[in-house]
Formats: structure tokens, sequence, C-alpha cells
């Protein structure tokens, strides 16, 4: 960090100290908000849901073959493999946010072009594993589907309206070699590693199994009650397996990756929770923003709202997962479903510092045309969502 | 000789341009070491992941940290 952004923070941290005036009540209510929605994280969150999906996206980092993926990405290709793999392929390939701009340059300079390459771009943020496990935990699994879901459709929509909107600009494209990512070589066979991954999604899914209703009997109700007993047996069968198959070094790298996510998540999603429960507030509680404003604003499955949720969404930069506790404070707020899809899926996949970025490697006019679409996909999707689910 | 490293700025480009500079300055090689931070510069490598390692305009290791000896072996040539 360059020392006048330091400065900056302390100055800025000073002004806030100083200025903001702490003994007002809604302020008071807005900052216990903050702590208490902190809390609830704390509690409900980080144990059985965050810390298992670190280790998970750490594994995928580490001993996923990113090249096996990639080579779906070369100028040879075949097209509809490009679009297929590329808008799924965030769930291996997104979890590093170093990835996500240079690979997506790489298509589109080298590999398959614009097409596949925005494709990934729309749905990487959106389907990579730790996004869909808090967004399905945190705000019900039914938006965690429709986010992945939505995400993958519309990827492929988005790509293909870009290949076709720019399908005699191949000006910038380059020939050459290409450079994919190498991995250590690989004791395992590919079903060993399928059973290792699998494993440990079973511990995820069972150490965050939600409490069924009251009155629910049958195999939800016998599974909730055994669910220690079986992560507990998961957990010892993953011992076995890390002792057999792996090797002390891939060990450490593993670790070492997890460590590496859980090292930049953590501090952004606290921030992210404070900032979303001090303006929000939890469900049912108020805070700093009236409801009505909200509710006004993106409530129920208007167009317009849905609409206004995308915008906001597009240029809105959401650090690494904090989208998930500010959605969750402005549902509680009063958002519609819909509304909240919107910005589930245009928030990530843009901000305006990335469109900035991505506007220096495809210029201007076709960055013009991605934003567009990215809401009006968005806004359709949101729309079409809020109209089933009410 | 001339060393490059790709990295948008991330967390392991940076570990990687540092252990660049030790191994070079431990082996007492003469090389001119630059950052690559600009995506469409990257691009232009053909490399699908970063951190990436470019000495002499050859693309030596792409999407991960390099070991010392490797970055070793690859400066005393």
């Amino acid at each position: 960090m360059k020392e006048r952004y330091k400065l900056l923070i302390i100055v800025l941290a000073f002004l806030g100290a100083y200025f903001i005036p702490w003994t007002d009540p809604v302020i008071r209510q807005s900052g216990l908000e903050a702590f208490l929605m902190l809390q609830e994280y704390a509690q409900q969150h980080v144990l059985t849901c965050l810390i298992p999906a670190f280790f998970i996206a750490g594994a995928i980092a580490v001993f996923v073959s990113q090249a096996s993926v990639l080579k779906y990405f070369g100028s040879t290709a075949n097209k509809i493999l490009s679009y297929s793999v590329a808008s799924v392929s965030g769930t291996v390939l997104a979890v590093c946010s170093c990835t996500v701009l240079p690979l997506f340059a790489g298509i589109y300079v080298r590999g398959a072009g614009i097409g596949p390459a925005t494709a990934f771009l729309y749905s990487g943020p959106a389907i990579n594993v730790m996004a869909i496990v808090l967004t399905a935990r945190v705000l019900g699994w039914q938006l965690g589907l429709a986010r992945a879901i939505g995400a993958v459709i519309f990827a492929v929509i988005a790509g293909l309206l870009m290949a076709v909107i720019f399908r005699r600009d191949d000006a910038n494209r380059t020939q050459g070699a290409i450079y994919v990512p190498d991995m250590a070589s690989n004791s395992r066979t590919l079903a060993q590693d399928v059973l290792y991954l699998l494993i440990m999604v079973l511990i995820l899914i069972f150490a965050a199994f939600a409490r069924p209703a009251p009155g629910v009997t049958g195999v939800w109700a016998a599974l909730f009650s055994a669910k220690w007993v079986i992560t507990a047996a998961l957990l010892i069968l993953l011992g076995f397996m890390l002792k057999a198959w792996f090797t002390r070094d891939e060990l450490t790298s593993w670790v070492d990756a997890t460590w590496g996510f859980a090292k930049q998540i953590f501090p952004l999603l606290l921030g992210g929770v404070l900032v979303a429960g001090f303006l929000l507030g939890r469900p049912g509680y108020p805070a700093l923003i009236p409801e009505q404003y909200i509710q006004t604003l993106v409530g129920g499955n208007s167009l317009w709202a849905n609409f206004f949720a995308s915008i906001v969404g597009a240029f809105m930069y959401f650090a690494t997962l904090t989208e998930v506790p500010i959605l969750q404070g402005l549902i509680g707020s009063g958002m519609g479903q819909g509304p909240a899809l919107s910005l589930l899926l245009a928030g990530p996949a843009l901000s305006l510092p990335s469109m900035i970025v991505i506007a220096q490697i495809m210029g201007v006019k076709k960055t013009a045309v991605y934003c567009a679409i990215v809401v009006l996909l968005s806004t359709l999707a949101g729309y079409s969502y809020g109209w089933m689910v009410s | 000789m001339k060393i490059k490293v790709l990295g948008p700025g991330c967390a392991r480009c940076h570990q990687t341009e540092q252990l660049v500079r030790e191994t070079v300055a431990e082996a007492g090689v003469e090389a001119e070491i630059e950052k690559v931070t600009e995506v469409m510069k990257i691009a232009q490598y053909g490399v699908f992941g970063t951190p990436a390692v470019v000495i002499d305009e050859e693309v030596k290791s792409v999407g991960r940290i390099p070991k010392k000896e490797e970055i070793l072996k690859w400066i005393k040539k």
C-alpha cells in the first residue's frame, strides 16, 4: 500500500470519529445493528459454511487442472464447446480475482474470441464455490440456485450477442502460442480427486444442514438429527484419504491456498457485513437508511425496480462476497426477490473500476455494449425470477 | 538478461516478484526485473493465468509461484 493511501485512511477515520454524531439515537441503533449482524455471521456462517468453502476453493485451485479447462478457450477450439465451458468454468477458474481479468484478456486477444471471453466474464464471479455457498446459505437456496442458473444461461446469451454484434471485428486478435498454467504432476486418479472433492462438499452440506420446519418428519428430520454424526464420520474418512493419497507437499500447498483465500476474503467480508449492518440493519430491524426508501425503489417486482437494481449493481463495486450481506440487508428492508437477483447478477459481474479495465482491453464501444447487455439481461432475469416466485 | 513478472497486482504476483528479486540478488546475476501489471500487455504474451514469469521474452512459468531452484536454473543459463 502506498504511503498516501495510508494517510488517507487515517484522515478519513479521524474525520469519522470527529464528526459522526454517535450520540444520535439513529446512529446508535445503526452502530449496534452493524455489530449484531457481524455476530450473526460469526455464529451462523463462519464455522460451518465459510471455512469448509475456503478449503474446497483451495483444493480446486491447487488440485484441479486448469489446463484441462483452458484448452477449450484456444482459437481453434470448437465454438459450441467454448461457450458451454466458458459459462460454467467460473467454478474452477474464478476462485481467485488474480485470474479473472487476465484470463478474459487472454481469451479475447489470443483465444476463442470476444463471445466466450464475455461469457466467462459474466458468469465467473457468480458461480465460484464460495459465492454459491454463501448466497444459498444466507439468502436462501432458491436465490442461490437462481443466481447460479441465471448466470450460466445469461452468460451464453451475452457472449453470443457480443459475438454477433462484433462479428466483423477481429482486428485486435493476434495469432501465437498460448501458455496455460502448469500443474505439478499428480499421483492420483481422476476418480480419487472427484471422491475427495465430493467428500468435502458433503461435509459442507451436512455441517450447514438447516433445521427442518417444525412438524416435518421423515428423512429430512432424521438427517438433521444425525448431522453431526454424519459430519464427523465424513471428516474421519477425509482424514484417511488425505493420509493415503496425498504427499506432504501437496497438503502444504492446499493449506496455503486455503489460507490465501481466508486472508483475502475475511477482512473484506468483515467490512462488508459492518457496512451493510450499519446502513440497512438485520432483517426486521431498522438502521440508518429508512426502509420506505428501499421499498419505493426496489420493492415488489416491477420492471423499473429490476432495472434500477441492475443499473446500481453494474456501477457499484462489490468486494468478493460482500454482495451477500448487502443483499441480505436490502431484502430485510423490503427489496423484492426479482430485483435482488438482478443486483446479484449485474453486481459482481461489473463495476466502475472493472469497466475501466475492460475498456482498456476491448475498447470503449464494445465495453459500452457489453454493459448494456449485462444490465438488460440481468433486469430480464430478475423480472422472470420475481414473477416465478410470487 | 531481462526478467518480467506478469500479474495485475494480486498477493501471489507480489510474492513471485519478491522471490525473483531475492533469487537474482543471491545468485549475483546481472538482470533487469520488471513488473508488468497492464492486463493488455499480459495478454499479449498469451499467458492464460497469472503470476507468470517471462525471461528474455520466453514464457517460463504460468499461474503459480515458481520454486526458487527453478528460478536459479532459468537465470544461470
